[in-house]
């Protein structure tokens, strides 16, 4: 070490293009880690697309398929349901489809492609419990004459129609969600994969 | 940025604690390239214990579903490959560097007198750190894992008497199986590694606490300027901090090289057989423990059983660890460092590196009548080593020691 004088500018600059240097190559470091999180090749096949075969399903019936590790129902809805869908969107939150929640090709006033055939992820929109399928109309113990079939959800009381739009004055803030789906042919429906445009 | 580190250092003594070990631990400013291989296995264990906590997350402790879980983390989780790639390799670099790091030990005579404690702190972490890895090399739960595993058990069912009931102990069963892989996951993950973080904070304090050794072997804290500074120490901040940094790029410009291009080295890091799940019924053609361990595996082969017992080849394999522990007080030498010493510990030096090195190529051969008598000449020649050592350092014509470092 000679007797000369620190030039710390020099000194700065080397630290600071090592520690530059240093931060950059933690940071591709940390890529490979954090991606480990991310859902494995095994949990994306898992998630992959559901084939639901529709030819037995009656007017009325109710079937509960999973996808993804969520519970998605596919029901037929009759002339009587379909007419009563757009009966009461006064006591609806939001009746229009306005907030996000179903793909653009449900966005409509049955909330499906096929009018009858609904396919709804049945999670409720509050904090996650499934909804219970209701269909009969007039329960008495939802409401009485005015209810019209739909979606009770035991946990804390939301009502939802038979398109899963929420009722006014409940828990839940907005609609079911509609899964992507699309009819493979008349009778199949594949979920998680939308139509081809 | 004061008023923060005043804030602190009146509730925590960081800025003493900052200055103690780094800022103005004054060390002696001659060290060379073995000197790296401190540093280096800080860094390696850092590596294993991230890389650990992540393949934790995906791994499953359990005899049916271990394989599969690791094939799970080779194939689909995104990146397993190379994390699992980066923790078998560090497992081998762990003993590359500590290899080195206690040959640094021997070259300059760092175990002795004021030193013995660092020893024998770090005698145990090897011990330790053997554990740890083949406990770890067990979890995969492939062919290696599992026959390595009752190999190395059966070992201590040859004790008289007692084999039998430490055996079921460590197994928790009749033979090697689930709840071995259990327990053993549990102690790779949490019990082993804890140990070594202690020791090795351990054996950081006692080294700050006498100050290093250096290649010349001089005690630099007996050359003092007017203010109590060594005159031939730097402080290790920024000097070794900055040089450390520099054997930290290469070491991983080597590391990551094995990682990417070589993560099995040919068998010596990762062998073939564990590659095929564990399967209790067909042992592989040729069962050899990982490198780091087959000089002890050597030693253990070479002793024939006797009296109807292969204890003695079990004792004399612990023997030939635990004999390393005694190496301050067997060596009688005047002077430290090999620069100075006798050619007698010179040559007796060379052989045993030439020793171990046999040993540990021969622990990965098959047996033959031929190896199996090298393997008991070099068995002596490695127990020799320790045994004479009190003659070989107190005999022939030492070089005078230097008052100060000397420039190379």
């Amino acid at each position: 070490m000679s007797e000369q004088e620190i030039d710390l500018k020099k000194r700065r600059f080397l630290t600071g293009a090592t520690s530059v240097v240093g931060a950059v190559g933690v940071g591709f470091v940390l890529v490979p880690f954090l991606s480990s999180w991310m859902p494995s090749a095994r949990a994306k096949a898992a998630g992959a697309p559901v084939d639901v075969d529709i030819t037995k399903l009656e007017e009325g019936q109710l079937v509960r398929v999973l996808w993804r590790k969520k519970p998605v129902w596919i029901f037929k809805r009759d002339k009587t349901a379909l007419a009563n869908l757009s009966a009461q969107d006064d006591v609806l939150v939001d009746p229009d489809n306005s907030e996000d929640q179903q793909p653009v090709y449900a966005k409509n006033a049955h909330r499906s492609i096929n009018p009858e055939v609904a396919v709804i992820i049945g999670i409720c929109t509050h904090l996650g419990c499934s909804p219970t399928y209701r269909p009969e109309v007039g329960a008495a113990d939802l409401g009485g004459d005015e209810w019209k079939g739909g979606f009770y959800c035991p946990c804390h009381g939301s009502k939802f129609d038979l398109s899963g739009r929420v009722f006014k004055g409940v828990p839940a803030p907005t609609n079911l969600v509609i899964p992507p789906y699309h009819f493979v042919n008349d009778s199949l429906i594949r979920i998680g994969i939308d139509p081809k445009a | 940025m004061d008023n923060n580190k005043n804030w602190i250092d009146q509730r925590f003594p960081l800025t003493k604690v900052w200055n103690e070990h780094l800022a103005e631990y004054y060390t002696p400013r001659n060290f060379n390239f073995w000197y790296f291989f401190g540093s280096l296995a800080i860094l390696v264990l850092v590596i294993q214990i991230l890389t650990g906590i992540f393949l934790t997350m995906h791994f499953k402790p359990d005899a049916a579903l271990a394989f599969n879980s690791v094939e799970y983390i080779m194939r689909d989780v995104d990146w397993g490959w190379l994390i699992r790639y980066i923790h078998s390799t560090g497992a081998s670099a762990f003993f590359v560097v500590i290899y080195l790091h206690m040959y640094r030990g021997l070259l300059y005579g760092s175990y002795k007198a004021p030193r013995e404690l660092i020893w024998i702190l770090g005698m145990v972490l090897y011990i330790a750190l053997m554990a740890e890895a083949f406990m770890g090399y067990v979890l995969p739960w492939g062919q290696m894992s599992y026959w390595g595993a009752k190999v190395i058990i059966n070992l201590f069912g040859s004790f008289p008497i007692v084999g039998e009931l430490i055996l079921e102990f460590i197994l928790g069963d009749y033979a090697v199986g689930d709840p071995v892989l259990n327990r053993f996951f549990s102690l790779h993950v949490i019990a082993i590694p804890l140990i070594l973080v202690i020791l090795v904070f351990l054996h950081i304090v006692a080294l700050h606490t006498v100050g290093s050794n250096n290649p010349d072997g001089v005690e630099i804290k007996q050359n003092k300027d007017k203010n109590g500074i060594p005159k031939d120490g730097i402080p290790f901040h920024p000097y070794y901090s900055v040089k450390d940094i520099v054997g930290v790029v290469v070491f991983l410009m080597i590391f990551t090289s094995i990682v990417f291009f070589a993560p099995a080295l040919g068998g010596y890091f990762l062998e073939a057989p564990n590659f095929v799940e564990a399967n209790p019924l067909k042992t592989p053609d040729h069962i050899a423990p990982l490198w780091y361990l087959t000089p002890f595996y050597s030693v253990l082969r070479a002793i024939p059983p006797m009296f109807g017992s292969q204890l003695p080849g079990v004792l004399a394999m612990f023997a030939a660890l635990l004999i390393l522990i005694a190496l301050p007080w067997l060596d009688r030498s005047k002077v430290k460092s090999i620069r100075y010493r006798s050619w007698p510990y010179k040559v007796a030096l060379t052989i045993f590196v030439i020793t171990f090195i046999v040993l540990g190529w021969l622990g990965m051969q098959a047996v033959t009548p031929l190896y199996s008598l090298m393997a008991q000449v070099f068995t002596a020649l490695y127990f020799a080593f320790f045994i004479l050592m009190p003659w070989f350092t107190s005999v022939g014509k030492t070089k005078p020691v230097p008052e100060r470092t000397t420039e190379h």
